[in-house]
């Protein structure tokens, strides 16, 4: 850590925040407390500067314009640049995640990416609503992957990127894999507040910042109903 | 079944009709017949209100039906995210100042619902019609309203809607080529502004805005929206806070006079309150004044169960309806502080997806007792765990009320959640 207490940044909630993104920083800052690890949250507006040494950074869905103005301030700004060479985490979401790689599309053109993730999006010919499901890569050591995916977008993961995840229900990149993540960059199409259904991604950031092999359990009851009620909804039907 | 609809139509027909389908093509005549046919055999067998069925075999028959049944009578439309249904209720009521008044009171707010209502009512001079955002522009080519009323527009069911700008988009194309319609519009909602922004005669008022995450950036130049009190403007193009002729203040409303008035309702909260003002500001388009619809919306008490107060057991329960997290702050600001039943589903009409959750600050519930309920109370319980927000899992809706000790029980519920406790509580209005 950069500094005594935990810095978590939430980028651009102006641009992207489509539907309970802030759900992610709610839920990081609490299992941090939680632990007594102090925490401290920063919500940066894309009309800010990005700070470069905060711990970990959160980055959300959002419509096509926000997402291309996003990527312009983002590479404009190169905040976010020095924070990743500095050692921090990125959990990304969705139009995030897409911003995060090489190129993407919005509003019907090619737009250029951050380049902190070694993948690139296009558009597919069908819309992916629903239930997401996949078994996480064994090398983070994580309990399956559920979400709720709402995205026209198809990602294609280039050498230096390591699916998230294989799919055993939903689209995700491409039917077959699921999100990427490289060093400490997180990225997925599970929209949304995606750590309200996978504590133990919320528990990997913190790790990963803290240093701290293991963390104190917690009372994770109902997280736990919520994601094999959720796990079931995403089976494929029998 | 469609023949048994059709053979017991030709019997029911000819008496009923007479006034409504007067200078109708025949077509248009069967159609309304039939309509009104169907609606009445929903009814009869318990199937449904009626609301939907009749109208929708009524435009298999007849697809310009809504527009053979909407000509002559002056209209208003009233649309937007939130509101919708009690604002129509209200305005329907003011406009009865006039003479009669038909309405979808039930909350059916597409064609379908629509040309059930026109056909239901027979002729009136007057129709107050609850419109689908979506489906506004299609309603405005059918119904040639005098008045459309724009409420406000924020996220709601985002796996299925437009969203938020492309909706308001949508609005401002339809409203560019509909210049003799007048327009009453939300001065406090950017995106509002912006869609009404189009049309060459606006009325404007100003009910307060609670909820500001979705109008963060300018619509039309992308630019930061500022805001101080209750005032906003873009950063970057000149787009900015109209000044209203309707304004709320206190408990009343002040008319584009500048003559305040005491608004009376049955209805709780300042967003009803809210709600009256629109409804008097298009009440008002229509020369009605506000000494002489007031008396009636104060005696609206309750639309389609919401708001409505039910006696069982010795507990007195409201029920609040709450669809997306803009009605969620409202209701909040609504119900006492008194134990509290949330309930929610994510069935097709409340949208599959439950991340609003995390758009909703519940913290506003941790000095009462609170229960939940519904297909998805874990996404629930999760996101109260997160907000510190002490809470009860309960399996039906008996159970909360033995929960709860007898006295004041509020229940805020999202549509299909809400639909299933009215219908516990014998479908109450």
């Amino acid at each position: 850590m950069s500094t005594e207490s935990l810095r978590i940044v939430w980028i651009y909630p102006d641009l992207l925040s489509t539907y309970g993104d802030r759900g992610n920083l709610l839920i990081l800052a609490r299992r941090a407390a939680d632990r007594g690890i102090p925490v401290e949250t920063y919500e940066v507006r894309s009309d800010q500067r990005m700070p470069n040494s905060a711990d970990i950074y959160l980055i959300g869905g959002g419509e096509d314009g926000p997402q291309a103005l996003a990527a312009q301030r983002l590479l404009a700004d190169g905040g976010l640049h020095q924070a990743v060479n500095q050692g921090a985490a990125i959990l990304s979401i969705c139009a995030g995640y897409q911003l995060l790689g090489h190129s993407f599309y919005a509003k019907g053109a090619k737009c250029a990416g951050l380049g902190l993730l070694d993948i690139t999006s296009d558009r597919g010919e069908t819309r992916a609503v629903g239930e997401l499901r996949g078994d996480i890569d064994p090398r983070l050591g994580l309990p399956p992957l559920t979400g709720f995916e709402n995205h026209g977008g198809r990602t294609h993961l280039g050498a230096h990127a390591a699916p998230l995840a294989r799919v055993t229900g939903g689209i995700g990149n491409d039917g077959q894999t699921e999100g990427a993540w490289a060093g400490k960059i997180l990225g997925t199409y599970s929209h949304g507040p995606a750590l309200a259904r996978n504590p133990a991604i919320a528990d990997l950031l913190l790790r990963w910042s803290t240093g701290a092999d293991r963390l104190t359990p917690l009372d994770d009851t109902w997280s736990e109903r919520l994601r094999n009620e959720r796990l079931a909804a995403a089976s494929p039907a029998v | 079944m469609i023949l048994t609809v059709w053979q017991l139509d030709v019997t029911f027909a000819s008496g009923t009709l007479a006034g409504v389908t007067d200078g109708m093509p025949l077509i248009a005549k069967v159609a309304t017949s039939v309509s009104k046919t169907a609606a009445a055999l929903s009814r009869a067998a318990g199937r449904g209100d009626g609301s939907v069925i009749g109208g929708w075999i009524g435009l298999k028959i007849d697809p310009d039906l809504l527009a053979h049944l909407a000509s002559g009578r002056a209209v208003a439309l009233v649309s937007g995210t939130n509101g919708k249904t009690t604002t129509t209720r209200l305005t329907a009521a003011a406009v009865g100042v006039l003479g009669r008044v038909a309405t979808n009171s039930f909350g059916a707010n597409m064609p379908t619902g629509h040309t059930s209502a026109l056909a239901k009512e027979g002729h009136t001079p007057f129709a107050v019609l609850e419109v689908d955002e979506h489906y506004l522009p299609q309603v405005i080519d059918q119904t040639r309203p005098k008045v459309v009323a724009l409420l406000n527009l924020s996220r709601d069911q985002l796996d299925r809607a437009k969203e938020v700008a492309m909706m308001a988009q949508l609005w401002k194309t339809t409203l560019a080529g509909h210049p003799d319609i007048r327009v009453v519009a939300n001065a406090d909602d950017p995106m509002v502004v912006w869609a009404a922004s189009s049309s060459p005669q606006t009325t404007w008022f100003s009910a307060g805005q609670r909820w500001h995450d979705d109008s963060f950036v300018c619509p039309e130049s992308g630019h930061p929206i500022e805001r101080s009190g209750g005032d906003w403007w873009c950063t970057g193009c000149p787009l900015r806070r109209p000044r209203p002729q309707w304004v709320v203040e206190d408990e009343g409303v002040i008319d584009p006079r500048g003559d305040w008035h005491l608004v009376k309702l049955q209805l709780p909260g300042r967003v009803n309150i809210g709600n009256a003002a629109t409804a008097l500001a298009v009440a008002g388009e229509f020369g009605v004044r506000p000494i002489e619809a007031l008396p009636r919306l104060s005696r609206v008490a309750s639309i389609a169960g919401r708001y409505a107060q039910v006696d069982r057991d010795g507990r007195n329960i409201r029920l609040l309806l709450a669809k997306n997290p803009a009605s969620w702050l409202e209701a909040f600001d609504m119900a006492d502080q008194a134990p509290t039943l949330l309930s929610i589903n994510a069935r097709d009409p409340d949208g599959l997806d439950t991340s609003w959750l995390y758009d909703v600050d519940f913290s506003p519930l941790r000095d009462r007792p609170v229960l939940i309920t519904g297909d998805r109370a874990f996404d629930l319980a999760v996101r109260l765990q997160v907000n510190h927000v002490p809470f009860r899992h309960v399996n039906s809706f008996d159970e909360a009320l033995r929960s709860v000790p007898p006295g004041r029980l509020e229940v805020i519920a999202n549509y299909t959640a809400f639909q299933d406790i009215r219908a516990e509580l014998d479908r109450v209005n």
